[in-house]
Protein backbone atom coordinates (compact mmCIF):
# COMPACT_ATOMS: atom_id res chain seq x y z
CA UNK A 1 0.00 0.00 0.00
CA UNK A 2 2.71 2.38 1.09
CA UNK A 3 4.95 1.51 -1.86
CA UNK A 4 2.10 1.92 -4.30
CA UNK A 5 1.24 5.31 -2.76
CA UNK A 6 4.78 6.55 -3.12
CA UNK A 7 4.89 5.34 -6.74
CA UNK A 8 1.71 7.27 -7.48
CA UNK A 9 3.24 10.23 -5.71
CA UNK A 10 6.38 10.08 -7.83
CA UNK A 11 4.39 9.93 -11.04
CA UNK A 12 2.15 12.81 -10.02
CA UNK A 13 5.20 14.82 -8.96
CA UNK A 14 6.80 14.22 -12.34
CA UNK A 15 3.58 15.32 -14.01
CA UNK A 16 3.43 18.52 -11.95
CA UNK A 17 7.09 19.29 -12.52
CA UNK A 18 6.72 18.90 -16.26
CA UNK A 19 4.60 22.05 -16.14
CA UNK A 20 7.07 24.83 -16.87
CA UNK A 21 5.52 27.22 -14.33
CA UNK A 22 6.26 24.87 -11.42
CA UNK A 23 9.91 24.38 -12.34
CA UNK A 24 11.32 27.65 -11.06
CA UNK A 25 9.99 27.32 -7.54
CA UNK A 26 11.67 24.12 -6.34
CA UNK A 27 13.35 26.07 -3.54
CA UNK A 28 9.98 27.32 -2.30
CA UNK A 29 7.59 24.40 -2.64
CA UNK A 30 5.68 22.24 -0.16
CA UNK A 31 5.96 19.38 -2.67
CA UNK A 32 9.77 19.35 -2.37
CA UNK A 33 10.08 18.62 1.34
CA UNK A 34 13.65 18.69 2.63
CA UNK A 35 13.09 17.73 6.24
CA UNK A 36 11.07 15.38 8.47
CA UNK A 37 8.52 17.99 9.45
CA UNK A 38 7.69 19.13 5.94
CA UNK A 39 7.81 15.49 4.75
CA UNK A 40 5.19 14.40 7.30
CA UNK A 41 2.86 17.15 6.13
CA UNK A 42 3.61 16.46 2.48
CA UNK A 43 2.79 12.74 2.95
CA UNK A 44 -0.50 13.68 4.59
CA UNK A 45 -1.23 15.99 1.69
CA UNK A 46 -0.51 13.32 -0.93
CA UNK A 47 -2.54 10.77 1.08
CA UNK A 48 -5.49 13.16 1.19
CA UNK A 49 -5.14 13.87 -2.54
CA UNK A 50 -5.08 10.17 -3.49
CA UNK A 51 -7.95 9.21 -1.16
CA UNK A 52 -10.04 12.16 -2.33
CA UNK A 53 -9.35 11.21 -5.96
CA UNK A 54 -10.38 7.57 -5.32
CA UNK A 55 -13.55 8.67 -3.49
CA UNK A 56 -14.38 11.06 -6.30
CA UNK A 57 -13.91 8.42 -9.00
CA UNK A 58 -15.91 5.84 -6.97
CA UNK A 59 -18.78 8.27 -6.39
CA UNK A 60 -19.00 9.40 -10.00
CA UNK A 61 -18.64 5.75 -11.11
CA UNK A 62 -21.50 4.63 -8.86
CA UNK A 63 -23.68 7.41 -10.20
CA UNK A 64 -22.89 6.46 -13.81
CA UNK A 65 -23.55 2.78 -13.02
CA UNK A 66 -26.94 3.65 -11.52
CA UNK A 67 -27.93 5.79 -14.50
CA UNK A 68 -26.86 3.19 -17.07
CA UNK A 69 -28.56 0.36 -15.12
CA UNK A 70 -31.82 2.28 -14.87
CA UNK A 71 -31.82 3.07 -18.61
CA UNK A 72 -31.22 -0.59 -19.43
CA UNK A 73 -34.13 -1.66 -17.26
CA UNK A 74 -36.37 0.87 -18.99
CA UNK A 75 -35.15 -0.38 -22.39
CA UNK A 76 -36.01 -3.92 -21.36
CA UNK A 77 -39.54 -2.72 -20.60
CA UNK A 78 -39.29 -3.27 -16.83
CA UNK A 79 -41.43 -0.74 -15.05
CA UNK A 80 -41.50 0.00 -11.32
CA UNK A 81 -38.80 -0.68 -8.74
CA UNK A 82 -36.85 -3.95 -8.74
CA UNK A 83 -38.08 -6.70 -6.47
CA UNK A 84 -35.21 -6.50 -3.94
CA UNK A 85 -35.16 -2.67 -3.83
CA UNK A 86 -35.27 -2.40 -0.07
CA UNK A 87 -32.33 -4.75 0.51
CA UNK A 88 -30.21 -3.07 -2.16
CA UNK A 89 -30.88 0.40 -0.76
CA UNK A 90 -29.96 -0.72 2.76
CA UNK A 91 -26.74 -2.25 1.46
CA UNK A 92 -25.77 0.86 -0.48
CA UNK A 93 -26.44 3.31 2.36
CA UNK A 94 -24.77 1.10 5.00
CA UNK A 95 -21.76 0.47 2.75
CA UNK A 96 -21.38 4.20 1.93
CA UNK A 97 -21.68 5.21 5.59
CA UNK A 98 -19.18 2.56 6.71
CA UNK A 99 -16.69 3.62 4.04
CA UNK A 100 -17.04 7.29 4.99
CA UNK A 101 -16.57 6.58 8.70
CA UNK A 102 -13.58 4.36 7.97
CA UNK A 103 -11.94 6.98 5.75
CA UNK A 104 -12.56 9.82 8.20
CA UNK A 105 -11.14 7.75 11.09
CA UNK A 106 -8.09 6.89 8.98
CA UNK A 107 -7.58 10.60 8.39
CA UNK A 108 -8.10 11.29 12.08
CA UNK A 109 -5.42 8.86 13.22
CA UNK A 110 -3.03 9.75 10.40
CA UNK A 111 -3.46 13.42 11.28
CA UNK A 112 -2.77 12.67 14.96
CA UNK A 113 0.40 10.80 14.08
CA UNK A 114 1.58 13.69 11.89
CA UNK A 115 0.81 16.05 14.77
CA UNK A 116 3.05 13.96 17.04
CA UNK A 117 6.02 14.31 14.68
CA UNK A 118 5.58 18.10 14.79
CA UNK A 119 6.17 18.28 18.53
CA UNK A 120 8.94 20.74 19.41
CA UNK A 121 12.35 19.20 20.09
CA UNK A 122 12.95 20.88 23.44
CA UNK A 123 14.11 17.62 25.06
CA UNK A 124 16.32 16.65 22.11
CA UNK A 125 19.64 18.25 21.18
CA UNK A 126 18.91 21.22 18.97
CA UNK A 127 20.29 24.47 17.60
CA UNK A 128 18.61 27.67 18.84
CA UNK A 129 18.08 30.65 16.53
CA UNK A 130 16.05 33.82 17.10
CA UNK A 131 14.17 35.43 14.25
CA UNK A 132 12.65 38.91 14.58
CA UNK A 133 10.39 40.40 11.93
CA UNK A 134 10.76 44.03 10.91
CA UNK A 135 9.04 46.10 8.25
CA UNK A 136 10.39 44.74 5.87
CA UNK A 137 13.31 42.48 6.69
CA UNK A 138 14.28 39.57 8.94
CA UNK A 139 16.67 39.88 11.84
CA UNK A 140 18.35 36.54 12.57
CA UNK A 141 20.31 36.04 15.77
CA UNK A 142 22.42 33.11 16.92
CA UNK A 143 22.59 33.39 20.71
CA UNK A 144 25.54 32.12 22.72
CA UNK A 145 26.23 31.74 26.43
CA UNK A 146 29.04 34.29 25.98
CA UNK A 147 27.27 37.41 24.72
CA UNK A 148 30.20 38.55 22.59
CA UNK A 149 29.93 35.26 20.68
CA UNK A 150 26.34 35.90 19.70
CA UNK A 151 25.86 36.66 16.03
CA UNK A 152 23.34 39.01 14.43
CA UNK A 153 22.58 38.63 10.75
CA UNK A 154 19.80 39.63 8.38
CA UNK A 155 17.63 37.98 5.75
CA UNK A 156 19.64 34.73 5.74
CA UNK A 157 19.11 31.87 8.15
CA UNK A 158 22.06 29.46 8.33
CA UNK A 159 21.34 26.03 9.81
CA UNK A 160 23.15 22.70 10.13
CA UNK A 161 21.65 19.67 8.37
CA UNK A 162 20.44 16.60 10.27
CA UNK A 163 19.75 18.46 13.49
CA UNK A 164 16.52 20.03 14.77
CA UNK A 165 16.60 23.82 14.72
CA UNK A 166 14.43 25.56 17.29
CA UNK A 167 13.46 29.08 16.25
CA UNK A 168 12.19 31.69 18.67
CA UNK A 169 10.15 34.18 16.72
CA UNK A 170 8.89 37.64 17.57
CA UNK A 171 8.26 40.92 15.80
CA UNK A 172 9.36 44.51 16.33
CA UNK A 173 6.41 46.24 14.68
CA UNK A 174 3.45 44.38 13.11
CA UNK A 175 2.51 40.72 12.70
CA UNK A 176 4.68 38.82 10.22
CA UNK A 177 4.72 35.09 9.54
CA UNK A 178 7.58 32.64 9.02
CA UNK A 179 6.92 29.92 6.48
CA UNK A 180 9.65 27.89 4.83
CA UNK A 181 7.63 25.65 2.47
CA UNK A 182 10.43 23.10 1.96
CA UNK A 183 11.09 22.73 5.68
CA UNK A 184 7.91 23.58 7.54
CA UNK A 185 5.83 26.28 9.10
CA UNK A 186 4.14 28.53 9.36
CA UNK A 187 4.27 30.51 12.58
CA UNK A 188 3.13 34.08 13.14
CA UNK A 189 5.64 36.59 14.49
CA UNK A 190 3.70 38.65 17.00
CA UNK A 191 4.96 41.90 18.57
CA UNK A 192 5.93 41.61 22.24
CA UNK A 193 5.33 37.86 22.28
CA UNK A 194 7.86 35.11 21.71
CA UNK A 195 6.73 31.88 20.10
CA UNK A 196 8.70 28.87 18.88
CA UNK A 197 8.76 26.74 15.78
CA UNK A 198 11.20 24.01 14.80
CA UNK A 199 12.28 22.20 11.68
CA UNK A 200 15.15 20.16 10.38
CA UNK A 201 16.87 20.09 7.00
CA UNK A 202 18.03 16.68 5.79
CA UNK A 203 20.07 17.85 2.84
CA UNK A 204 22.17 20.95 2.24
CA UNK A 205 20.67 23.60 0.02
CA UNK A 206 19.11 27.03 -0.13
CA UNK A 207 15.42 27.27 0.61
CA UNK A 208 13.44 30.42 0.02
CA UNK A 209 10.90 31.74 2.47
CA UNK A 210 8.54 34.63 2.10
CA UNK A 211 6.69 36.56 4.78
CA UNK A 212 3.31 34.83 4.95
CA UNK A 213 1.26 37.48 6.72
CA UNK A 214 0.44 40.75 5.01
CA UNK A 215 2.58 43.27 6.88
CA UNK A 216 2.33 46.48 4.90
CA UNK A 217 3.51 48.10 1.73
CA UNK A 218 6.59 45.97 1.02
CA UNK A 219 5.27 42.63 2.27
CA UNK A 220 6.04 41.13 -1.14
CA UNK A 221 9.70 42.14 -0.88
CA UNK A 222 10.35 40.45 2.43
CA UNK A 223 12.11 37.17 1.70
CA UNK A 224 14.33 35.03 3.87
CA UNK A 225 16.82 32.54 2.45
CA UNK A 226 17.49 29.46 4.56
CA UNK A 227 20.99 28.12 3.90
CA UNK A 228 21.44 24.54 5.14
CA UNK A 229 25.08 23.50 5.60
CA UNK A 230 26.73 20.18 6.45
CA UNK A 231 27.38 20.35 10.23
CA UNK A 232 31.15 20.91 9.83
CA UNK A 233 30.62 23.61 7.26
CA UNK A 234 28.04 25.22 9.54
CA UNK A 235 30.55 25.45 12.39
CA UNK A 236 33.05 27.07 10.03
CA UNK A 237 30.41 29.58 8.94
CA UNK A 238 29.47 30.35 12.55
CA UNK A 239 33.12 30.89 13.53
CA UNK A 240 33.53 33.26 10.62
CA UNK A 241 30.31 35.12 11.45
CA UNK A 242 31.53 35.66 15.01
CA UNK A 243 34.57 37.59 13.80
CA UNK A 244 34.36 41.39 13.93
CA UNK A 245 34.40 43.22 10.60
CA UNK A 246 37.69 43.44 8.78
CA UNK A 247 39.53 46.72 9.14
CA UNK A 248 39.85 48.48 5.77
CA UNK A 249 43.12 47.57 4.07
CA UNK A 250 43.42 50.31 1.45
CA UNK A 251 42.89 54.07 1.54
CA UNK A 252 39.69 53.96 -0.54
CA UNK A 253 38.01 51.54 1.84
CA UNK A 254 39.32 53.54 4.80
CA UNK A 255 37.67 56.65 3.34
CA UNK A 256 34.50 54.56 2.89
CA UNK A 257 34.54 53.59 6.55
CA UNK A 258 34.94 57.25 7.47
CA UNK A 259 31.87 58.13 5.38
CA UNK A 260 29.92 55.29 6.96
CA UNK A 261 30.79 56.37 10.49
CA UNK A 262 30.43 60.12 10.02
CA UNK A 263 27.21 60.10 8.00
CA UNK A 264 23.73 58.82 8.62
CA UNK A 265 24.56 55.10 8.01
CA UNK A 266 25.98 54.60 11.50
CA UNK A 267 22.80 55.90 13.11
CA UNK A 268 20.84 52.80 12.15
CA UNK A 269 23.33 50.03 11.28
CA UNK A 270 25.86 48.01 13.26
CA UNK A 271 29.31 47.02 12.07
CA UNK A 272 30.96 44.99 14.82
CA UNK A 273 34.49 46.24 15.43
CA UNK A 274 33.60 49.89 14.71
CA UNK A 275 31.74 52.47 16.83
CA UNK A 276 28.61 51.88 14.69
CA UNK A 277 26.27 49.92 16.96
CA UNK A 278 22.67 50.85 16.27
CA UNK A 279 20.04 48.13 16.03
CA UNK A 280 17.41 49.92 13.95
CA UNK A 281 18.52 48.52 10.57
CA UNK A 282 20.19 45.23 9.61
CA UNK A 283 23.65 44.37 10.99
CA UNK A 284 26.20 44.95 8.20
CA UNK A 285 29.25 43.30 9.79
CA UNK A 286 29.43 40.66 7.03
CA UNK A 287 27.32 42.37 4.39
CA UNK A 288 29.49 41.26 1.46
CA UNK A 289 28.98 37.58 2.29
CA UNK A 290 25.20 37.80 1.88
CA UNK A 291 23.53 36.64 -1.30
CA UNK A 292 20.92 39.36 -1.57
CA UNK A 293 20.23 42.88 -0.35
CA UNK A 294 16.96 44.47 0.81
CA UNK A 295 15.51 41.15 2.07
CA UNK A 296 15.86 39.11 -1.10
CA UNK A 297 14.88 41.98 -3.38
CA UNK A 298 18.11 42.20 -5.39
CA UNK A 299 21.26 40.08 -5.84
CA UNK A 300 24.10 41.50 -3.77
CA UNK A 301 26.16 43.08 -6.55
CA UNK A 302 28.12 46.32 -6.57
CA UNK A 303 25.67 48.04 -8.92
CA UNK A 304 22.60 46.99 -6.95
CA UNK A 305 24.21 48.06 -3.70
CA UNK A 306 24.99 51.48 -5.18
CA UNK A 307 21.40 51.88 -6.41
CA UNK A 308 20.07 50.79 -3.04
CA UNK A 309 22.23 53.26 -1.08
CA UNK A 310 21.44 56.20 -3.37
CA UNK A 311 17.70 55.73 -3.80
CA UNK A 312 16.13 52.83 -1.92
CA UNK A 313 12.70 54.43 -2.32
CA UNK A 314 12.81 53.63 -6.01
CA UNK A 315 13.55 49.95 -5.40
CA UNK A 316 11.37 49.40 -2.34
CA UNK A 317 9.06 52.40 -1.86
CA UNK A 318 8.21 52.95 1.78
CA UNK A 319 11.21 51.07 3.16
CA UNK A 320 12.70 52.76 6.20
CA UNK A 321 16.09 53.23 4.57
CA UNK A 322 16.31 56.90 3.48
CA UNK A 323 17.77 58.13 0.22
CA UNK A 324 21.38 59.29 0.45
CA UNK A 325 22.72 62.02 -1.81
CA UNK A 326 26.37 60.93 -1.89
CA UNK A 327 28.90 62.36 -4.29
CA UNK A 328 30.26 59.84 -6.83
CA UNK A 329 33.65 59.76 -5.12
CA UNK A 330 32.11 59.17 -1.71
CA UNK A 331 29.85 56.46 -3.11
CA UNK A 332 32.84 54.68 -4.69
CA UNK A 333 34.65 54.74 -1.37
CA UNK A 334 31.61 53.54 0.57
CA UNK A 335 31.05 50.68 -1.89
CA UNK A 336 34.70 49.66 -1.63
CA UNK A 337 34.35 49.50 2.14
CA UNK A 338 31.01 47.67 2.20
CA UNK A 339 32.21 45.13 -0.36
CA UNK A 340 35.26 44.39 1.80
CA UNK A 341 32.99 43.27 4.67
CA UNK A 342 33.20 39.55 3.88
CA UNK B 1 -48.19 64.47 -22.51
CA UNK B 2 -46.61 61.13 -21.90
CA UNK B 3 -43.35 62.17 -23.64
CA UNK B 4 -43.26 65.31 -21.52
CA UNK B 5 -43.56 63.15 -18.43
CA UNK B 6 -40.72 60.88 -19.58
CA UNK B 7 -38.48 63.91 -20.20
CA UNK B 8 -39.16 65.14 -16.70
CA UNK B 9 -38.31 61.76 -15.23
CA UNK B 10 -35.12 61.58 -17.29
CA UNK B 11 -34.03 65.06 -16.15
CA UNK B 12 -34.72 64.12 -12.54
CA UNK B 13 -32.69 60.94 -13.02
CA UNK B 14 -29.82 62.92 -14.49
CA UNK B 15 -29.90 65.37 -11.57
CA UNK B 16 -29.85 62.46 -9.15
CA UNK B 17 -26.87 60.94 -10.95
CA UNK B 18 -24.92 64.21 -10.94
CA UNK B 19 -25.72 64.67 -7.27
CA UNK B 20 -24.58 61.15 -6.50
CA UNK B 21 -21.27 61.59 -8.36
CA UNK B 22 -20.65 64.89 -6.57
CA UNK B 23 -21.44 63.29 -3.21
CA UNK B 24 -19.00 60.47 -3.97
CA UNK B 25 -16.30 62.99 -4.84
CA UNK B 26 -16.72 64.82 -1.53
CA UNK B 27 -14.25 62.70 0.48
CA UNK B 28 -11.57 62.86 -2.24
CA UNK B 29 -9.56 65.71 -0.64
CA UNK B 30 -9.29 63.59 2.50
CA UNK B 31 -7.01 61.19 0.61
CA UNK B 32 -4.21 63.75 0.98
CA UNK B 33 -4.11 63.00 4.66
CA UNK B 34 -2.89 59.46 4.05
CA UNK B 35 -0.95 59.98 0.84
CA UNK B 36 2.47 58.33 1.01
CA UNK B 37 5.11 60.27 -0.86
CA UNK B 38 8.36 58.38 -0.76
CA UNK B 39 10.70 60.29 -3.02
CA UNK B 40 10.13 63.97 -3.00
CA UNK B 41 12.26 66.95 -2.21
CA UNK B 42 11.91 67.90 1.46
CA UNK B 43 10.32 71.31 2.22
CA UNK B 44 13.79 72.76 2.35
CA UNK B 45 17.27 71.32 2.34
CA UNK B 46 18.94 73.96 4.48
CA UNK B 47 16.51 76.47 5.86
CA UNK B 48 18.82 77.23 8.75
CA UNK B 49 20.24 80.24 6.86
CA UNK B 50 16.91 82.04 6.94
CA UNK B 51 15.76 81.09 10.40
CA UNK B 52 16.26 83.91 12.91
CA UNK B 53 16.98 82.96 16.47
CA UNK B 54 17.24 86.55 17.72
CA UNK B 55 14.88 89.50 17.74
CA UNK B 56 17.79 91.87 17.15
CA UNK B 57 18.38 92.82 13.56
CA UNK B 58 20.58 95.47 11.98
CA UNK B 59 18.49 98.23 10.45
CA UNK B 60 14.69 98.08 10.21
CA UNK B 61 13.01 94.73 10.91
CA UNK B 62 13.04 92.65 7.76
CA UNK B 63 10.37 90.26 6.63
CA UNK B 64 11.35 86.62 6.72
CA UNK B 65 9.40 84.18 4.68
CA UNK B 66 8.14 81.21 6.61
CA UNK B 67 9.05 77.68 5.61
CA UNK B 68 5.85 75.70 5.66
CA UNK B 69 6.17 72.02 6.32
CA UNK B 70 3.88 70.07 4.03
CA UNK B 71 4.34 67.04 6.26
CA UNK B 72 2.26 68.84 8.92
CA UNK B 73 -0.87 67.88 7.01
CA UNK B 74 0.11 64.32 6.21
CA UNK B 75 -0.76 61.64 8.74
CA UNK B 76 1.67 59.14 7.20
CA UNK B 77 4.59 61.57 7.53
CA UNK B 78 3.60 62.33 11.13
CA UNK B 79 3.56 58.65 12.02
CA UNK B 80 6.92 58.12 10.30
CA UNK B 81 8.16 61.07 12.36
CA UNK B 82 6.93 59.33 15.50
CA UNK B 83 8.78 56.15 14.53
CA UNK B 84 12.00 58.11 13.86
CA UNK B 85 11.55 60.06 17.12
CA UNK B 86 11.84 56.72 18.92
CA UNK B 87 14.61 55.31 16.70
CA UNK B 88 16.85 58.37 17.05
CA UNK B 89 16.18 58.29 20.78
CA UNK B 90 14.67 61.77 21.03
CA UNK B 91 12.67 60.17 23.86
CA UNK B 92 15.93 59.71 25.76
CA UNK B 93 15.84 63.40 26.79
CA UNK B 94 12.41 64.70 25.84
CA UNK B 95 10.48 61.57 26.88
CA UNK B 96 7.29 61.17 24.89
CA UNK B 97 6.89 64.91 24.75
CA UNK B 98 6.62 65.45 28.48
CA UNK B 99 10.27 66.31 28.89
CA UNK B 100 12.98 64.91 31.09
CA UNK B 101 16.59 65.96 30.79
CA UNK B 102 15.44 68.01 27.83
CA UNK B 103 12.51 70.43 27.69
CA UNK B 104 8.98 69.14 27.11
CA UNK B 105 7.71 69.37 23.56
CA UNK B 106 3.99 69.37 24.19
CA UNK B 107 3.57 72.61 26.10
CA UNK B 108 3.46 76.23 24.96
CA UNK B 109 7.07 77.04 25.89
CA UNK B 110 9.42 77.08 22.93
CA UNK B 111 12.89 78.34 23.83
CA UNK B 112 14.02 78.34 20.21
CA UNK B 113 10.72 78.82 18.42
CA UNK B 114 7.89 76.60 17.29
CA UNK B 115 7.84 77.37 13.55
CA UNK B 116 8.73 74.36 11.37
CA UNK B 117 11.92 76.06 10.17
CA UNK B 118 12.96 76.88 13.72
CA UNK B 119 12.44 73.33 14.98
CA UNK B 120 14.29 72.00 11.95
CA UNK B 121 17.18 74.36 12.72
CA UNK B 122 17.17 73.30 16.36
CA UNK B 123 17.45 69.63 15.36
CA UNK B 124 20.13 70.20 12.74
CA UNK B 125 22.26 72.82 14.52
CA UNK B 126 21.87 71.63 18.09
CA UNK B 127 21.35 74.01 21.00
CA UNK B 128 23.42 74.86 24.07
CA UNK B 129 23.19 72.72 27.19
CA UNK B 130 22.47 69.36 25.70
CA UNK B 131 20.69 69.35 22.34
CA UNK B 132 23.09 67.60 19.95
CA UNK B 133 23.50 68.69 16.35
CA UNK B 134 22.06 66.07 14.00
CA UNK B 135 23.27 67.69 10.80
CA UNK B 136 24.70 65.08 8.45
CA UNK B 137 23.27 62.35 10.65
CA UNK B 138 19.54 62.60 10.02
CA UNK B 139 18.64 63.03 6.33
CA UNK B 140 16.68 66.26 5.92
CA UNK B 141 13.51 64.52 4.70
CA UNK B 142 13.43 62.48 7.91
CA UNK B 143 14.15 65.57 10.01
CA UNK B 144 11.12 67.29 8.45
CA UNK B 145 8.99 64.28 9.37
CA UNK B 146 10.25 64.55 12.95
CA UNK B 147 9.40 68.28 12.88
CA UNK B 148 5.84 67.40 11.84
CA UNK B 149 5.54 64.89 14.68
CA UNK B 150 6.99 67.27 17.28
CA UNK B 151 4.56 69.99 16.23
CA UNK B 152 1.68 67.52 16.27
CA UNK B 153 2.50 66.69 19.90
CA UNK B 154 1.89 70.33 20.79
CA UNK B 155 -1.26 70.41 18.66
CA UNK B 156 0.29 72.94 16.28
CA UNK B 157 -0.63 70.92 13.20
CA UNK B 158 -4.09 70.42 11.69
CA UNK B 159 -6.17 68.04 13.77
CA UNK B 160 -7.03 66.07 10.64
CA UNK B 161 -3.47 64.73 10.42
CA UNK B 162 -2.77 64.28 14.10
CA UNK B 163 -2.82 60.97 15.86
CA UNK B 164 -6.20 61.05 17.54
CA UNK B 165 -5.36 58.28 19.96
CA UNK B 166 -1.73 58.55 21.03
CA UNK B 167 -0.03 55.75 22.96
CA UNK B 168 1.29 58.24 25.49
CA UNK B 169 0.11 61.40 27.16
CA UNK B 170 -1.34 63.97 24.82
CA UNK B 171 -2.31 67.61 24.93
CA UNK B 172 -5.61 67.38 23.15
CA UNK B 173 -8.51 67.60 22.82
CA UNK B 174 -9.48 69.21 26.13
CA UNK B 175 -6.65 68.60 28.49
CA UNK B 176 -4.29 71.52 28.89
CA UNK B 177 -3.58 75.05 27.80
CA UNK B 178 -3.24 74.00 24.23
CA UNK B 179 -6.73 74.80 22.96
CA UNK B 180 -5.79 75.81 19.46
CA UNK B 181 -8.14 78.65 18.54
CA UNK B 182 -8.14 80.43 21.91
CA UNK B 183 -4.49 80.31 22.86
CA UNK B 184 -2.07 80.95 20.04
CA UNK B 185 1.29 79.53 21.01
CA UNK B 186 3.78 81.98 22.44
CA UNK B 187 6.92 81.80 20.44
CA UNK B 188 10.31 83.16 21.38
CA UNK B 189 10.56 85.11 18.15
CA UNK B 190 8.07 87.97 17.83
CA UNK B 191 5.56 87.26 15.06
CA UNK B 192 6.72 90.30 13.08
CA UNK B 193 10.15 88.83 12.60
CA UNK B 194 8.95 85.46 11.47
CA UNK B 195 5.74 85.86 9.62
CA UNK B 196 5.29 87.83 6.44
Amino acid sequence: MRRRLSAVRRQLSALLLSLPACRGALDQSVLESAGPRARAVESLWWFALVVAAVVYVATVGALAWAVVGARRRVARGELGPPANEHRRMTLAVAGGTAATVAILFTFFFYDLSVGRTLRPPHERAHTLVQVTGHQWWWEVEYPHAVPSNAVSDANELHIPTGRPVLIEVTSRDVIHSLWIPNLGGKKDLIPRYTDTIWFQADRPGIYRSQCAEFCGLQHAKMALHVVAHEPGEYETWLQQARMPARAPTDTLAARGQEIFLSGSCALCHTIVGTPAGSRVGPDLTHLASRRTIAAGTLPNTRGNLAAWILDPQRIKPGANMPSNALSPADLEALLAYLQSLK
Amino acid sequence: MSSHCADGARAAGRRLLVGLVLALMLPLPACDREERRFSEAPPSGAPSNVVRMSTLQPGPAMMTSRTSNRYDENAYAVSQGQRLYAWYNCAGCHANGGGGMGPPLMDAEWIYGSEPGQIFATIMQGRPNGMPSWAGRIPSSQAWQIVAYVRSMAALTPASARNSRADHMMTWPESQIMMEPKHPVQSFTPPAAVQP
